[in-house]
């Protein structure tokens, strides 16, 4: 199994190179393969544009100073800072809006004088699994059900925030990283099935009280492609088509035709896989899997060997927003889910996405590389 | 404070462990299944999706073949495809059709009636992603002016496409005819796929009548096209079979010549070589300029033409339907001699009138005192009505429409004239049919001389002058000379249908031949002015039809408006041996057959028959000499 000598032998072994540095050298890798072909894709994705790869380069390098700087913090920090960053959050989510500036009629930038613009929902993917960790490791595990139920509170406030900016994907995202810590703390299985019937039964209602009509749209349009072939189901059939022609080895690098062609939609943010898939087919979506595979592998590892409560459950939280980012996006662009704003983690043009998700890789490399001494 | 609860460590733990192993099946579980998916798309379902793909970037466009161009017997151009731009609307790829139209109209000038034309194509059956074409001919300026803004206009294409142009229009418009864009009724008719890139149908005319062979065979291209439809590589090319060329048997010179002869004058001149049935020069004057029909004439030019007391639109050479009159007369005289109504030795007294009996009517000469004795050369000579009246009246009209029918009266005997009309070739059935009355003999009379209800048009006239000229060996007229190629021009020739006009006794052929010649060459010959200086010997007849009957009272033609005159009419050949060249010429209104239409003639002959071969010879020596130096 991967790192199980880290793991077992670490206690006693010598600080190594990498330990001093706060960096766990196999995610690190993974990551940089993983980077390193998406900003091939993006290349052609974006149609030959070297200035887009610039820019998302940019971007990843941005990101990895700040997954290093987090990495050099001790997850205690995170801990002690949890309920403070999430007050912020929600504070800041409530000026979105009020004084959000958007686009396509939603607000989700916040700009503040003297900082850069930034989308305060993109924080809470970190923030909301912090926060729940923090205050469910504050007491035994499994959690009693009153604690539980604070806990939800916890995810759903800013999961209501976010959604009336609107912005579904990212309340999604917020609301599964929120959910997963409180699935890792041990959520009786009693109460998970309950929930799933909770979710049955209330989808009807969603579906008449709740969501929008362009959110039912999306899902009628999934469900039958054909009945607006040029309009809401071109974005569904262009990218199955882009993906189906594809075959088992692709057409080649830079050789997709539906992308180049300009028939693919967002050929180089949310529908970028595929263009991987046209171009690299079967195989090439094959490596591109089992890399995600991989690297959520060592993630739920880092956090299984964790030393305190806290670290697991936001390391287990964390690798599983990671997880939901693939399924989400894999799964929309293929035709399965809804169209829904998710990008392909570290492949999508888009920095604020990059950064996070480095972010949480920095939290994840500062829990395996923060152990003490002594066993806990 | 929280950190004093009791926490089992290692329990929590184990706990996670177990949760985050739950979780690693699920995330191999779904990664499993997506890829699943991909493995479905990607190579289950391959084949279905890259069809889809190739059929989002490849289209299949045709390619519309070049028009064959049409030559003279000399090679002249006489028709030609240019390249013309156009501006042209794809309406599936126009968001707002009002402010395309209302931005193109800033850059250039677009009539209403171009409007009109689009707006009604807009709501017309096309097929989808077809182009319609908004504004015609576009100049430098203007191509270049939406050229540089085309991207402002999605669906908005400046297109180059090969029209159809006529560089002697008014010479040869009622010869080749003229195409013009496809109209619905034509789309019921032609074969759509070989018609897929063609906009452009024969209207009238060669190009009408040989639409099948100009038209060539429909070629393909696959073309990788983007999201938008722009054409960005052709990928696959089956060229189209270009159209064949025609050479038709018409001189340009000698079509000019006529046009020139008939300046400023209504009539018809055709000329046609009795060897070969070919149309050498077909005239019908005031012609028109038949380019502007080609992509669309606007209402105001159409109106004045069609509108003209000329009547320029109207091809008197088939379809002007005319009395003959005394030109009918040598036919009439074969017909006579051929089934023993006279004899050449038969004299007829001529008092200046006929009377079929003592009290009744008086049909008159054109000559009032009367030509006295005459035989049958001189009645041809100097054209006396009298003895065709009682040879009229001894044949019947039995007998006058059998021969007239052998000589091609009363049908379209033409192979490949478009349009050419049928005239009226009365009949005791056709007078019973149309006038609901039997057949008098007095009808006979006017038969006889070409009045009546008898109606002929000038080809059907030049038709029988060459049955003449070839002592009744049956050449059909025919337009097509030659097709370029390994195939005999009889296979694109429609089949020949008549048979010779074949006499009991043959010589009587020159004896009608004699008889022709006499009108020009003889001391009392009606035409004899027209023959002056002539150092070959020509045959011909003179006519005169009267645009309407004043019988019994003598009148002068200044007197008659000038439209009510008299039309004059002449038909001959030459040389009188050995025939070159058959005409028929009728001047509208000119008055006297002799006097007007024969001279004309006489020009066309000499034209014909020395000045043209003496420019060919120049011409001939010219090059020599050029090779030899």
């Amino acid at each position: 199994m991967l790192g199980v000598k880290e793991g077992g032998e670490d206690l006693i072994r010598k600080r190594s190179i990498w330990t001093m540095l706060h960096i766990d050298p196999l995610l690190f890798l993974l990551l940089i393969v993983l980077m390193a072909g998406g900003l091939f894709i993006l290349y052609s994705g974006a149609d030959r544009n070297l200035m887009v790869v610039k820019a998302q380069a940019i971007r990843f390098g941005i990101g990895l100073g700040v997954m290093l700087f987090l990495a050099q913090l001790d997850p205690a920090v995170f801990r002690r800072w949890a309920p403070w960053l999430y007050l912020a959050g929600l504070a800041g989510l409530v000026a979105v809006l009020l004084v959000g500036i958007g686009a396509k009629g939603a607000q989700r930038w916040l700009s503040l004088p003297g900082l850069p613009r930034f989308q305060p929902s993109e924080g809470m993917k970190m923030v909301v699994p912090m926060a729940t960790a923090w205050y469910l490791s504050r007491y035994y595990l499994p959690p009693t059900f009153s604690r539980v139920m604070l806990g939800l509170v916890i995810v759903l406030m800013p999961m209501a925030l976010i959604i009336l900016q609107p912005d579904l994907g990212t309340s999604l995202l917020v609301g599964a990283a929120g959910i997963f810590v409180v699935f890792f703390a041990g959520i009786s299985w009693k109460l998970i099935s309950a929930f799933f019937a909770i979710v049955a039964v209330s989808a009807p209602l969603m579906w008449f009280f709740v969501m929008k009509e362009y959110q039912k749209q999306r899902v009628l349009t999934l469900l039958d492609p054909q009945s607006d072939p040029l309009g809401a189901g071109w974005n569904i059939i262009q990218s199955k088509t882009a993906i189906g022609s594809g075959g088992l080895d692709g057409k080649g690098w830079l050789q997709g035709t539906q992308s180049h062609l300009e028939f693919l939609p967002e050929s180089h943010t949310d529908f970028i896989v595929a263009v991987m898939a046209e171009e690299f087919g079967f195989i090439g979506m094959l490596i591109l899997i089992t890399l995600y595979f991989l690297i959520i592998l060592r993630c739920l590892y880092i956090a299984s060997t964790a030393q305190d409560s806290f670290s697991r459950l936001l390391g287990g939280a964390l690798s599983m927003t990671f997880f939901m980012y693939v399924f989400v996006n894999i799964g929309m662009v293929s035709g399965l889910l809804p169209v829904v704003g998710v990008p392909l983690p570290l492949i999508s043009y888009g920095g604020t996405s990059a950064i996070t998700l480095l972010a949480a890789f920095g939290i994840l490399m500062s829990i395996q590389t923060h152990r003490r001494m002594i066993a806990a | 404070m929280a950190w004093g609860e009791f926490k089992d460590t290692a329990g929590e733990r184990r706990l996670f462990q177990r949760r985050a192993l739950v979780m690693l099946v699920l995330v191999l579980l779904v990664l499993g299944g997506l890829l699943g998916r991909m493995y479905q798309l990607q190579v289950v379902e391959h084949d279905v999706y890259a069809t889809l793909s190739d059929k989002n970037r490849i289209q299949v466009q045709s390619v519309p073949p070049p028009r064959g161009l049409i030559y003279d017997r000399n090679n002249v151009l006489l028709a030609e495809n240019r390249p013309v731009f156009s501006i042209t609307v794809v309406p599936e790829r126009v968001d707002d059709m009002e402010a395309t139209l209302a931005g193109l109209q800033d850059m250039v000038t677009i009539s209403e009636d171009d409007l009109k034309r689009f707006r009604r194509r807009l709501g017309e059956y096309r097929r989808p992603y077809e182009a319609i074409p908004l504004r015609y001919n576009l100049s430098e300026e203007e191509i270049a002016k939406v050229s540089v803004r085309r991207h402002e206009f999605p669906g908005v294409e400046v297109e180059a496409e090969l029209v159809r142009h006529y560089p002697y229009s008014e010479l040869t418009a009622h010869v080749l005819g003229y195409v013009g864009r496809i109209n619905r009724e034509e789309l019921q008719r032609i074969d759509s796929v070989n018609y897929a890139g063609t906009n452009y149908i024969g209207k009238s005319g060669i190009e009408r009548f040989y639409e099948d062979v100009l038209h060539g065979k429909v070629g393909y291209q696959h073309v990788e096209t983007n999201a938008r439809g722009r054409i960005l590589r052709v990928l696959e090319r089956e060229n189209p079979a270009p159209g064949e060329d025609l050479q038709l048997h018409l001189d340009l010179r000698l079509q000019r010549k006529a046009h020139e002869l008939l300046k400023g004058q209504r009539g018809t001149i055709i000329a046609i070589e009795p060897s070969t049935g070919g149309i050498l020069a077909l005239a019908s004057v005031p012609s028109f300029d038949a380019n502007q029909f080609v992509t669309g004439i606007d209402a105001k030019a159409y109106r004045e033409l069609s509108t003209s007391i000329d009547k320029p639109l109207f091809n008197r050479a088939l379809r002007g339907q005319y009395p003959p009159g005394s030109t009918i007369k040598p036919m009439m005289a074969v017909a006579a001699l051929d089934s023993g109504a006279t004899t050449r030795d038969r004299k007829i007294y001529d008092p200046g009138y006929y009377q079929l009996n003592d009290t009744g009517r008086r049909w008159r000469d054109w000559k009032r005192t009367g030509h006295g004795w005459v035989d049958l050369v001189e009645a041809v000579a100097e054209s006396c009505d009298v003895y065709f009246y009682e040879m009229g009246v001894d044949m019947g009209i039995d007998t006058m429409h059998h021969y007239l029918s052998a000589f091609g009266f009363g049908e379209d005997a033409t192979l490949d004239v478009a349009g050419a009309l049928e005239g009226i070739l009365p009949s005791r059935e056709w007078k019973r049919a149309h006038r609901d009355q039997p057949w008098y003999p007095g009808d006979s009379v006017n038969m006889s001389i070409g009045q009546g209800f008898f109606l002929a048009t000038p080809l059907q006239l030049a038709t029988a002058t060459a049955l003449i000229a070839n002592r009744g060996e049956w050449v059909e007229p025919r337009l097509l000379k030659d097709i370029p190629g390994d195939r005999p021009v009889e296979e694109f020739l429609p089949e020949r249908t008549h048979k010779p006009l074949e006499l009991k006794n043959p010589d009587d052929w020159e004896y009608v031949v004699d008889a022709m010649e006499e009108v020009m060459h003889g001391r009392r010959g009606t035409a004899r002015r027209a023959s002056v200086g002539a150092d070959y010997r020509m045959a011909g007849k003179t006519g005169t039809a009267q645009v309407f009957s004043l019988e019994g009272a003598e009148y002068e033609a200044e007197d008659v408006r000038e439209r009510l005159r008299d039309h004059a009419l002449f038909v001959g050949f030459a040389p009188a041996t050995d025939p070159k060249i058959a005409v028929a010429v009728i001047v509208e209104n000119g008055g006297g057959g002799s006097a007007v239409a024969a001279p004309v003639a006489r020009e066309l002959f000499d034209a014909w028959l020395e000045e043209l071969p003496a420019e060919d010879r120049a011409a001939a020596e010219a090059a020599d000499a050029g090779e030899e130096r």
